[in-house]
């Protein structure tokens, strides 16, 4: 048979290339709508300002303070021996998000937290709530002595940034 | 919109025009002599109270964006420029905070009629569907035209509305830090909000066309639900709805004047004439009082994602109301049972609202959680179910005679016939 016969249904060279051509066309709109998307992400300055430090020294046991760090407050909490205690004689199974409270420090006495309600964002209040340790003004979330989540929408404990101790009073959060 | 125009022009240049464009012949048509149901009451008037607060709103808020400044430190210093330094500045920035709150108390009035005389049923549903659209679009544009001013309320409402998204599951924290151009809502996102609140008027004025377009194809439902079926059931667009229309709205701008000159932060909420402050969220935060029954739903579900999905389900719900609703009746007048149902279901959403506006304590929760079961008890079981159990009331059997009775109607038939015949008592 010299002739070749193609039956119904096989592909043909025509539709390869549709698909190819096709292929290569959203390739090529993917790539250029991208740069349209991503532009939204924080932008080169935004990301500089990665750190910043802290002086400690000033900061009373009992006492917390609020310093901004990538537009948002960081508590730096001097732990009274009390509330050390309650901390880490909390049984895992009382917590939503299970953590112990070693885990979320570098040194028992300093806590330190991104001061923001992982329910939706606002800025708890300190000393409050049924446990004494922060308690948010928007929806009722309630966090203890280590900024774990006890009661309320809240679905996570407060988050822990980077940090590191420069000096016995001086902190460097990120 | 649909069907040949009737215009006729009136002279060679018109003539010209219109057969190289028919735009007037379109006008004609759609705003002239456009037939609507003759029986149509004033909760109809309220398409153009909308139409009307669309061009309000875009009008002063392009005047507006004369004087404003997108920028995080000069935002709220710039708004405070508008209301002492430019002249009739407080005018139209009040003209425009409180033209937000009245196109809202339209848009409600406008969907609780559509819900009583069950506009939304076959054949209209994409217009109905283009509504709940354009609903959305309202509402994502007075989100962000309430961020611009950057005070407390604004800074916290932005945050806490843009932190529903981190709610979804592993992309969420992704997303709200995109949506941001940060870590926190910043001058990135000050700059974004201002620049989509300038699009998104045009975007909702574009989905009204379609709205208006769809409106047109099968016509205007009316209280009685009964198909328009010959012509004595209509009456021309021209002068009988611009009259009704246009009285309509003046007596609503009357309201509007009211709170503009009178009572002009009655709807704000004075936490907003403070700068944003990152770093200390207001005592009490609560949107603006139009979001209120959502914001209760959010709070209801005691889990986050659980919240959101609450939120977004309430409202995309109403698109599939068509077919939630087995009903083939459409005016709740002739449906008992579903009347009931529809006014406590009023009331459900005004009790979510009043929930929504206090702190989530003691009974409040517990209320905002029934008032939540009920809302989406009411559209999920009760309308489906209400279709097949409930017995309407008689239907006229046209506009016509629910509007002048039997004999009227067949009175008007002879008074019809008799007018078309030419008259031979001059």
């Amino acid at each position: 048979m010299a002739t070749a016969t193609i039956a119904p249904g096989t592909p043909t060279r025509r539709d390869f290339l549709f698909i190819a051509t096709g292929a290569v066309g959203a390739v090529g709109v993917g790539s250029v709508v991208w740069p349209f998307i991503n532009q939204m992400n924080p932008d080169a300055s935004t990301l500089a300002l990665a750190s910043t430090e802290v002086d400690i020294s000033k900061l009373e046991v009992g006492q917390i303070m609020t310093v901004k760090w990538r537009g948002n407050p960081v508590f730096v909490r001097h732990r009274t021996p009390k509330e050390i205690q309650e901390a880490q004689n909390t049984p895992m199974s009382d917590l939503k998000d299970p953590q112990t409270d070693q885990s979320r420090v570098q040194k028992p006495e300093w806590l330190v937290l991104i001061g923001i309600c992982t329910h939706l964002g606002c800025v708890p209040l300190g000393h409050d709530g049924a446990y004494d340790g922060w308690r948010c003004p928007c929806h009722g979330s309630v966090y203890d002595t280590s900024g774990r989540i006890r009661q309320g929408p809240a679905p996570t404990n407060m988050a822990v940034p980077t940090y590191s101790f420069l000096s016995d009073t001086k902190l460097k959060i990120g | 919109m649909s069907g040949p125009s009737t215009y006729v022009p009136q002279n060679g240049f018109l003539r010209w025009f219109e057969s190289r464009l028919p735009i007037i012949g379109l006008v004609h048509s759609s705003f002239i002599a456009f037939p609507n149901p003759r029986n149509l009451n004033y909760f109809w008037t309220f398409g153009g109270i909308l139409a009307f607060m669309l061009i309000e709103q875009i009008v002063t808020g392009l005047v507006l964006a004369m004087h404003y400044t997108p920028e995080s430190s000069m935002a709220f210093a710039s708004v405070e420029h508008i209301m002492r330094d430019v002249n009739y500045g407080w005018l139209l920035r009040y003209l425009h905070a409180n033209g937000a709150t009245m196109f809202f108390i339209a848009v409600y009035i406008h969907i609780a009629r559509n819900l009583y005389y069950g506009s939304y049923k076959a054949p209209r549903e994409i217009l109905f569907i283009l509504g709940v659209i354009i609903f959305l679009l309202m509402m994502a544009t007075a989100f962000m035209g309430y961020v611009l001013p950057w005070g407390q309320m604004s800074f916290w409402g932005a945050k806490v509305i843009t932190s529903l998204f981190s709610a979804i599951p592993f992309v969420g924290d992704s997303i709200t830090t995109w949506l941001w151009g940060g870590y926190s809502v910043g001058n990135a996102t000050l700059n974004r909000f201002f620049a989509l609140h300038y699009l998104m008027p045009f975007m909702i004025l574009g989905v009204v066309v379609l709205h208006i377009w769809a409106l047109h194809i099968p016509g205007s439902n009316n209280p009685v639900g009964v198909e328009v079926k010959s012509q004595k059931d209509t009456l021309p667009f021209h002068p009988y709805f611009t009259v009704k229309d246009a009285f309509s709205l003046v007596c609503f701008m009357v309201v509007f004047a009211y709170f503009v000159f009178y009572a002009p932060n009655y709807f704000g909420h004075s936490d907003n004439y403070i700068e944003a402050n990152p770093l200390v969220t207001p005592a009490h935060i609560v949107p603006e009082w139009y979001f209120l029954p959502y914001y209760a739903m959010l709070r209801a579900v005691p889990s986050k994602l659980g919240g959101v999905c609450a939120l977004f389900g309430s409202i995309l719900l109403l698109a599939f109301l068509p077919w939630l609703d087995t009903s083939r009746v459409r005016s709740s007048n002739f449906r008992p049972v579903y009347r009931a149902f529809l006014f406590l279901f009023f009331a459900t959403v005004i009790g979510l609202g009043y929930c929504g506006s206090q702190e989530p304590v003691g009974s409040v929760v517990v209320w905002s959680e029934i008032l939540t079961a009920w809302y989406f008890i009411h559209l999920l079981i009760v309308l489906p179910l209400l279709g097949f159990f409930e017995t309407p009331r008689k239907m006229p059997a046209s506009i016509t005679e629910a509007v002048l009775g039997p004999k009227g109607a067949s009175a008007a038939m002879v008074g019809a016939r008799a007018a078309a015949e030419p008259s031979v008592k001059g």
